[in-house]
């Protein structure tokens, strides 16, 4: 039986997933930033039939109230973003700050921090939102967006700390500290520069969970209330409709998968780019 | 657990302690003590809910007395510490209390959730591995041809897809155009309606497979590439051994390791995926319970829920940890910081 031991995966050129990548990613950003001035129709407006099937006039349809599917999906691009930049920029502050001080705390600090990080991951993402949302009386954007967040913050805090921790013992660090530089001043010139790329991929990878996380606490009911298109919540509303109008309940299910799918491409793509020993392969 | 630990020896002699047995008793205390850590997290948590608990027991334009006679009741009259030490004494006896709402015993009414949720976990984690570790290995074995390629590409939507968006496409192919499987629901008599349940959980498990298994399969062809490419395989190829049998011999025990603790992950959230699964499918079980109690302010129930399945998972972790331990005997000296 003839057959190679180790061959290596046919994986396509970086660039190209790179691409794939940007314009997926690209494309959401393009259509986020175009329902800030312009939509095709009154958001909330009935403008058509209820449950149109898609047409000319309504590229996708009406949902069962007669409101423009295509324009409620392109304000899904832009909470989608919305959520995902703030989850990732809330969890990376709070993540990075504790992640660092926790690499610089004493040995015991330092360890009752990991076990209670290694704790709060054991804590599912979705539970924690759910639990934040139900703790702000009124469901916002805002209540998912701050629970998402803070779910997120404690995966990002133990990979800093590991990652800092790694630099730490370097023999530039040393040299830093003989030569007097205060600790703020080594994190912010020798810390953070060397553990951004590694974490850069992370936050994109992130920001692909958080979308979905947010589409399933909209889907559940938990996330932000009607005049915010969620995609999760248009596929919640769709299911009950979905023998007269299946499209209803596959394009935001399309936009949400083709966006996540952008960022993990995007992520890749940077992360062979960034990281040398992957480049070879 | 019996330590070797004879009279006669003032001192055990460490060496004597089989290490897997040393990990295994330092690796349970550390379970508790997560348990514990995991239980002031939730009395935390809980506590940061807005409002006095006791405004649940009671409707709008309450009297003083009223509220009062009901934070007596809850016991949020109480000082932290006091209510804290209750509220650990409670769970270490596993008493979670009684429902606001229904005023049924909280352990019992997931006991009874625990009859939908359980079984779709396991029917969901053994299609998973039953898809992804042949696929994974083929994947990884065959990468160079098109069918490896094609693979690894389909198993990326595992991490891109949410999976009630696979249940709801399901339910419109199997439920609504093929009318073959029903949409839905569980059978008021739950498993004693044995052929109605076993239907009904069919389309659930069959989502959570998927996307669980397309997951777990990036892992499994990550792990059969490393084997592929180690040393010892090849040295075993060299001695004459043939691929299967080198493989099988050699690559399965040391593949497995780094899958067994995705298992373990994966497992867990399986497990917490089912909240999500059981609304596409209306499905009474653990899920629907948590959200319920969320609606309706009601505490034990949300507190009962986060915490069985808090220690679930806690619980699997640890079984993982242990599992990999008997497999990779390297390991056994080591705690890892993640244990």
């Amino acid at each position: 039986m003839s057959t190679t031991i180790a061959s290596a995966p046919a994986r396509p050129p970086r660039s190209l997933i790179l691409w794939a990548g940007l314009i997926l990613v690209g494309l959401h950003v393009a259509t986020g930033l175009l329902s800030l001035v312009w939509l095709p129709y009154e958001p909330t407006g009935m403008v058509g039939m209820r449950l149109e099937g898609p047409s000319l006039v309504h590229w996708i349809g009406t949902d069962r109230l007669g409101r423009d599917l295509f324009t409620q999906l392109m304000i899904g691009s832009r909470i989608a973003l919305v959520v995902g930049i703030g989850a990732v920029a809330i969890g990376a502050a709070i993540g990075v700050t504790l992640g660092i001080l926790a690499a610089f705390a004493s040995k015991w600090l330092d360890d009752a921090l990991a076990a209670t990080l290694d704790i709060l991951i054991a804590f599912p993402t979705l539970l924690i939102a759910m639990l934040v949302v139900a703790a702000s009386d009124t469901a916002s954007l805002w209540s998912a967006i701050v629970a998402l967040g803070i779910a997120l913050s404690a995966i990002v805090a133990r990979l800093t700390r590991i990652l800092a921790k790694r630099v730490l013992v370097m023999d530039y660090i040393t040299a830093a500290r003989t030569s007097g530089s205060s600790w703020p001043k080594i994190v912010a010139i020798h810390i953070l520069p060397n553990i951004w790329p590694t974490l850069s991929v992370n936050f994109a990878l992130q920001f692909g969970l958080a979308v979905i996380a947010e589409a399933s606490l909209s889907y559940l009911g938990l996330g932000a209330p009607p005049p915010n298109a969620s995609w999760g919540r248009m596929l919640q509303e769709a299911q009950g409709t979905v023998y007269t109008a299946p499209l209803g309940a596959i394009a935001p299910g399309l936009a949400l998968v083709s966006l996540a799918i952008g960022v993990n491409l995007l992520a890749d793509g940077l992360r062979d780019s960034i990281d040398p020993t992957r480049r070879a392969r | 657990m019996a330590l070797p630990f004879r009279p006669g020896y003032s001192v055990p002699d460490k060496a004597r302690i089989p290490p897997i047995l040393a990990y295994t008793i330092r690796r349970t205390l550390i379970l508790i003590a997560s348990l514990f850590i995991a239980a002031v997290v939730l009395f935390v948590l809980l506590r940061l809910l807005p409002g006095d608990p006791a405004n649940a027991l009671l409707g709008v334009g309450a009297t003083e007395q009223q509220i009062a006679a009901a934070r007596a009741q809850v016991g949020s009259d109480q000082p932290l510490y006091v209510q804290f030490a209750a509220f650990i004494g409670n769970l270490a006896r596993l008493d979670l209390g009684t429902s606001f709402v229904s005023r049924a015993s909280v352990l019992t009414e997931i006991g009874n959730r625990m009859a939908v949720t359980l079984p779709l976990t396991l029917f969901g984690f053994v299609l998973a591995v039953l898809l992804a570790l042949p696929l994974g290995i083929l994947a990884a074995v065959r990468s160079d041809k098109w069918y490896g390629t094609a693979i690894s590409v389909v198993s990326q939507l595992g991490i891109a897809i949410p999976v009630f968006w696979v249940g709801i496409l399901l339910v419109t192919l199997f439920a609504i155009n093929l009318r073959w499987l029903p949409s839905g629901g569980f059978p008021l008599r739950g498993w004693r309606n044995f052929g109605e349940a076993a239907t009904g959980m069919i389309l659930p498990s069959l989502t959570i497979g998927l996307v669980m298994g397309a997951s777990l399969l990036r892992y499994v062809r990550a792990a059969t590439l490393d084997v592929l490419g180690s040393d010892y395989l090849r040295t075993a190829r060299a001695l004459g051994a043939s691929f299967p049998e080198a493989l099988v011999r050699h690559g399965l025990r040391n593949g497995s390791v780094p899958v067994i603790s995705i298992l373990g992950i994966e497992l867990a959230s399986t497990f917490l995926g089912a909240v999500v699964i059981e609304r596409v499918f209306s499905l009474p079980g653990l899920g629907s319970m948590l959200l319920l109690a969320i609606q309706q302010r009601d505490y034990p129930n949300v507190q009962g829920v986060l915490f069985v399945s808090t220690l679930l998972v806690l619980i699997i972790g640890f079984a993982a940890d242990i599992a990999q331990r008997f497999i990779d005997p390297r390991l056994r000296g080591r705690v890892s910081a993640a244990a």
